[in-house]
């Protein structure tokens, strides 16, 4: 495991007013990364993945408990953590006044590589990020996307092993951040771990290769987005139909045997069932038997969207 | 070593970023200016009680209370600080190995050189009024500028660590600075002012420093206003730059 961490804590004092509050924004996380993974740290707004991510990245103190990154404790021995990893912040990382090339040489330099060495990295990454058309460019005059890539290339000039990610395309249209996907897997080729946060399902089911579920400070669940999907739930069928239905035909539902778990909302009851197509057939007929017409029904595969709803009772569009 | 080829790193690209927007250059001798034309000849009088005093005298005088209050402009730093901040500049160098003091030490001394440039532009502009002083002398002046420079400096970053944002920053600087530039004579010398005062001034740090560059200005090194001026200065700089350096350490949330 290249990362591990057992426990991991940290609260913040906020102030508001003269009343002093503790906020708890991470009560203690347990995690194992696989080298050369590509981790997924899903979880609304809030929910302490940032935190988590800053304290594996040196930039916070952990109140409590221990982390290893690629074999170095991370309360014992920052210092030689910190060479071992890169850090891609959310915010950019970038001055305006500089450009490209002098921002990868200093950053470099600051790992302790030489300054012929410097120079040669920098060209090099400016060519894989394709950014060497604008490197002695300002930065404020790079595009979102082209900054970005600035940032990342910040991030790896030294080549960790093991690379975070905080949110790597919050704020990106859908075009850069498809290649920003890109970016990432190559990444991974690179024999680099990859650690990221994201609060966008779709990214998390397309680009990790395992994550974990966060919310309120606590690992909720951990798995390959398949793995999720399936141990909590199997299949989910959608009846929409007439408001003044709903009631009856969830109280009708709700006793078959095929049904592990039912919700309702204004217009529709959702089904959680093992096999979807199989339930189907004995749904209709139990309705039509009760005289309840319906609108439609639809049988989906979970999304990780339900995985987080049967988690936290609540869904993340809405947190 | 790695201390000090990390300050270097860090005060190159400084001193970049600085001749890259020479804006500074003007902004920073403008006030200076405005006091040596439109201040200083107030002084001639105001110093004679009446008897008008030699030009040469005034400015002997004024010149390096001015200086001491450029230098109190560098207690500003904090503002650069939290810009750096805001753009991430500051933490992605925090995930580094690079020494935190470097991180410091290579922004403060950047200041340091440019407030020297600033202290020889309004020296060589003051001998056009009329000012006369000794190389020597005004080397040993600068050296306490300097001095006094990185203190500020560190201080003000220090600051702009903590509290993290312009709108709170610049009333604590204003505060801060006001009461400490009334308080060391910068402006008219000390002797003038009623004996309480003279006492509460004896506890500004500031006072010294303006009494020591003043004896320097005046071709008298040796005098014990200098001296004490670098006792008091020594110490409190190697403090500041230490508690400075421990905030960038620290966790900056």
């Amino acid at each position: 495991m290249i990362i591990e961490t057992t426990g991991l804590r940290k609260s913040f004092v906020s102030r508001a007013g003269r009343e002093k509050k503790t906020v708890e924004a991470v009560r203690g996380v347990d995690l194992q990364v696989a080298e050369g993974e590509i981790f997924g740290f899903l979880g609304p707004n809030g929910a302490g993945k940032t935190t988590t991510l800053r304290m594996l990245c040196t930039l916070i103190e952990p109140d409590g408990g221990e982390a290893t990154i690629a074999g170095v404790s991370l309360r014992k021995n920052p210092g030689e953590v910190r060479k071992v990893i890169g850090y891609v912040a959310q915010g950019g990382s970038t001055w305006d006044d500089s450009t490209a090339r002098e921002e990868l040489v200093l950053h470099a330099r600051m790992y302790g590589i030489s300054k012929v060495e410097a120079h040669r990295r920098a060209a090099e990454a400016l060519d894989a990020f394709q950014l060497a058309e604008y490197a002695d460019r300002k930065c404020k005059t790079y595009s979102g996307g082209q900054r970005r890539r600035v940032d990342i290339a910040l991030g790896i000039i030294h080549q960790p092993k093991v690379v975070f990610l905080d949110e790597p395309t919050t704020g990106l249209d859908p075009q850069s951040r498809a290649h920003m996907w890109e970016e990432v897997r190559k990444l991974r080729e690179m024999g680099m771990t990859v650690f990221l946060t994201t609060h966008y399902l779709d990214e998390a089911d397309a680009l990790c290769d395992r994550l974990a579920i966060m919310d309120h400070g606590l690992i909720v669940a951990e798995g390959t987005p398949a793995e999720l999907k399936q141990e909590v739930l199997g299949d989910v069928v959608l009846v929409t139909l007439p408001s003044n239905n709903v009631a009856a035909a969830a109280e009708l539902l709700d006793t078959a045997d095929y049904v592990k778990k039912l919700e309702t909302s204004e217009e529709s009851v959702r089904l959680y069932v093992e096999d979807g197509a199989a339930a189907i057939p004995p749904v209709l007929r139990a309705l039509d038997a009760a005289k309840l017409s319906l609108n439609s029904i639809e049988l989906h595969r979970p999304s990780l969207d339900d995985v987080f709803l049967a988690k936290t009772g609540r869904s993340l569009r809405e947190s | 070593m790695k201390f000090l080829r990390d300050t270097w790193l860090v005060f190159q690209r400084q001193m970049l970023l600085l001749l890259r927007n020479p804006v500074w250059v003007a902004v920073g001798i403008t006030q200076p200016l405005f006091y040596l034309l439109l201040f200083a000849p107030l002084m001639t009088k105001a110093l004679g009680q009446g008897q008008p005093v030699s030009n040469v005298t005034a400015y002997k005088i004024f010149v390096p209370g001015m200086l001491v209050m450029v230098a109190l402009f560098q207690a500003f730093s904090g503002f650069g600080l939290i810009a750096e901040l805001r753009a991430g500049v500051i933490e992605r160098s925090r995930v580094t190995p690079v020494s935190r003091v470097a991180l410091l030490l290579g922004r403060s001394m950047r200041d340091v050189v440019s407030l020297l440039f600033q202290a020889v532009l309004v020296t060589v502009l003051a001998t056009a009024f009329g000012l006369r002083v000794g190389v020597v002398d005004a080397i040993l002046a600068y050296l306490l500028l300097a001095l006094m420079t990185l203190m500020l400096s560190s201080m003000g970053y220090a600051l702009g660590l903590a509290l993290k944002s312009e709108d709170a920053l610049a009333p604590m600087l204003n505060t801060l600075i006001q009461p400490i530039m009334l308080l060391s004579g910068i402006l008219l010398p000390l002797y003038l002012a009623p004996i309480w005062l003279q006492r509460v001034a004896d506890f500004n740090p500031f006072s010294w420093a303006v009494k020591g560059v003043r004896s320097t200005f005046a071709g008298a090194p040796g005098d014990p206003s200098v001296w004490k001026a670098l006792v008091i200065f020594i110490p409190l700089t190697m403090l500041t730059v230490f508690v400075s350096s421990r905030a960038f350490a620290k966790s900056v949330r």
